[in-house]
């Protein structure tokens, strides 16, 4: 493997390689376009404009991106410590219960100038606390924590079922799902769309991820681990701690879906709010090669399929909504398990160097 | 028969049911991690032939076509996945989340575009399907009968035969089998390949004998499950066969319980029974009960020295 990386330019590599292996994976999506009959050129342009065409499209399309954003950071954060973080579907279910929870107890006496605060730190806190047992289980019990990962989405899954059905449902209710929100526990929409300030969260996630790696020294010291676990302990990295680290950054960046889906758009806790966002974080940081501008804009166009997709179900019923979910897993198949496919191809066309 | 009787006949077939799925999973996953390659993907090539079964059992009109449709698509699945474990190193647990959101994506889409009913497949009528045997009530179709066999079979070839033992080598130390000469490479595409053939029969088994039908999402974690069985099952297959027994159990009685007041505990949550399969997995893993050793070389791509 390091034999055929070293060889190729680093041009190709951070540009030529994660290009061809997109293009693979949308050229397989063009095939099946093509075979349920359909022209996969007039498909892209339907759905371009139902992602861009109009101020509320884009505004779907940008709200889609910020959970994209979320949990592509989530994921990336983990990449980078050398873990596998797959339990953002049930970091975001329980960062998303934490955040209500918040609200739900404290709405009707805090403004909104402390509510919101309050409500995203829960979130942050609960993501992190359900990203974190995982966590000590893999650095001190020794189990893997793709496994435990997984298993967590399930026990996530369930919790939050039996807590709907039983404890946080509104008097009265028949459909399992909390009360309303106060006003103060409802972030302002930013146009007629579902678009609320979540992003200017996103953003500042990005942001502050990108400082957190490159310019700190817990960073660094997380990167080296996630690298070469061997230097970095030699080095004096505590790799248990860092591992905890992680995966409690990793917990709270996925909880923030909840702070996007619950206060910014439900108004109040509904099952299933997650609908696979934990999961495209994959595709997400893949593309994206786990750098949190890369991260932002592979988010940008999986927002933009997500939207421009809905759109396209509406005019052509042969296509639904889930061809979304089939491009994320060409993407993670191409960009992540089949990533160095490409590399004899270029290797071949490449002109040799001495 | 008296009451009782009646309720652990009952009880008995309903595990047996709702296990024959896990057993066929499991077996199938066994074959592949023991060879070293992890397979995360058992739930989506579970979920991919209960689609296609459904759909070639409605078109043709005939479920053993459905059973064969089943199998060469989750084989197509498996071969994905050996190809880009096997032949291009690439990383495994990557791979078999992929092909599970695909499958996931990839049966509404065609679904839908095939059918027009929202991702599900048309009813299937009783000759389209996999009927019982014996006993209606049971529910004992030959596909029961296949996950019995599949137990001592796969601990035949896996213990018992050259294959198996060669198996087992490339999942512990693969060096070893490549300096005796063996491809290591033809040998876990083999026990991919097993892999896609038992996860095959697992989701024809949900689709055209279980139920009438492909529905969305169908599969509903039962590949996780088996894959905690194989885990909980130590990676042998009579423990785990053993686990999905008991992940069955769970599942029977958990519908039983539904609303019922147990003396001494009150009323237990469905939820709770239904995620006991993870939970118990999770303290297996962590040494908490027993201890869960994986093949030494699971998960890592072998690589032929230049």
């Amino acid at each position: 493997m390091s034999w055929s990386q070293r060889s190729l330019p680093a041009w190709a590599e951070i540009l030529l390689v994660p290009l061809i292996n997109v293009a693979l994976a949308f050229l397989v999506v063009g095939i099946i376009v093509r075979l349920i009959g359909i022209d996969p050129f007039h498909a892209l342009g339907r759905l371009v404009v139902g992602a861009v065409g109009s101020p509320e499209s884009i505004g779907y399309t940008l709200y889609y991106a910020t959970n994209f954003v979320f949990t592509g950071l989530a994921v990336a954060l983990a990449f980078h410590a050398g873990l596998f973080n797959i339990g953002g579907e049930g970091q975001a279910y329980i960062g998303g219960l934490g955040c209500g929870v918040a609200i739900l107890a404290f709405d009707k006496y805090l403004p909104g100038w402390l509510m919101v605060p309050l409500a995203i730190t829960a979130a942050a806190l609960f993501g992190a606390a359900w990203a974190a047992v995982p966590g000590w289980l893999q650095a001190w019990r020794g189990s893997h924590i793709v496994i435990t990962t997984i298993m967590f989405n399930f026990v996530a899954s369930a919790l939050m079922v039996y807590l709907l059905v039983n404890v946080l449902i509104a008097p009265g209710s028949m459909t399992p799902q909390s009360r309303e929100f106060g006003p103060s526990g409802q972030l302002p929409a930013l146009s007629g769309s579902a678009l609320n300030l979540s992003i200017v969260l996103a953003l500042g996630c990005c942001v502050a991820v990108w400082l957190f790696l490159w310019h700190t020294r817990w960073g660094y010291a997380l990167r080296a681990m996630g690298h070469n676990p061997q230097a970095a302990l030699y080095a004096g990295t505590d790799l248990k701690r860092m591992t905890m680290l992680a995966m409690c950054l990793s917990g709270a960046l996925a909880g923030f879906v909840g702070v996007n889906e619950l206060m910014g758009v439900h108004h109040r806790i509904v099952l299933d709010f997650p609908a696979g966002y934990g999961f495209a974080g994959i595709a997400v940081a893949l593309m994206g090669r786990n750098h949190p501008v890369g991260v932002a804009l592979a988010a940008l166009l999986f927002g933009a399929l997500q939207q421009g997709g809905a759109e396209l179900s509406f005019d052509e019923p042969a296509i639904t909504r889930e061809m979304v979910v089939v491009i994320q897993g060409l993407v993670i198949l191409f960009s992540g398990a089949l990533e160095h496919l490409p590399r004899p191809w270029i290797m071949h066309l490449l002109p040799r160097r001495g | 028969m008296d009451d009782s009787a009646a309720i652990v006949f009952l009880t008995a077939a309903a595990t047996l049911r709702t296990a024959t799925p896990l057993i066929l999973c499991a077996m199938g996953g066994l074959f592949s991690e023991r060879s070293g390659i992890v397979d995360v993907g058992l739930e989506g090539k579970m979920l991919i032939a209960a689609f296609f079964a459904a759909v070639a059992a409605a078109t043709t009109g005939s479920a053993w076509w459905g059973l064969a449709a089943a199998i060469a698509s989750a084989e197509f699945l498996a071969l994905v996945h050996g190809f880009a474990c096997i032949t291009h190193r690439g990383n495994q647990v990557v791979s078999g989340v992929a092909l599970n959101i695909l499958a996931a994506g990839l049966t509404v889409v065609l679904g839908n575009a095939w059918f027009h009913q929202g991702g599900q497949t048309p009813a299937l009528a009783a000759g389209q399907r996999l009927m019982p045997l014996l006993s209606p009530r049971a529910g004992d179709n030959v596909l029961v009968y296949v996950a019995l066999a599949s137990v001592p079979l796969t601990w035949w070839m896996i213990s018992r035969t050259r294959f198996g033992l060669r198996l087992r080598a490339v999942g512990e130390m693969p060096l070893a089998v490549d300096a005796a000469g063996i491809s290591v490479a033809w040998l876990r595409y083999r026990a991919v390949l097993l892999c896609g053939f038992f996860a095959g029969l697992a989701g024809a088994y949900l689709s055209i004998a279980q139920n009438a039908g492909f529905s969305r999402d169908m599969t509903a974690g039962q590949g996780f499950i088996a894959l905690a069985a194989i885990i909980f099952g130590k990676w042998r297959p009579f423990p785990a066969f053993g686990a999905c027994l008991i992940f069955g159990l769970f599942d029977a009685v958990a519908i039983r319980l539904q609303g019922v007041t147990l003396p001494g505990l009150g009323e237990v949550p469905v939820q709770l029974i239904q995620a006991l399969p993870y939970l118990l997995t999770i303290f297996l893993l962590a040494g908490f009960i027993g201890r869960a050793v994986a093949p030494k070389a699971i998960g890592l791509p072998y690589e032929k020295e230049h």
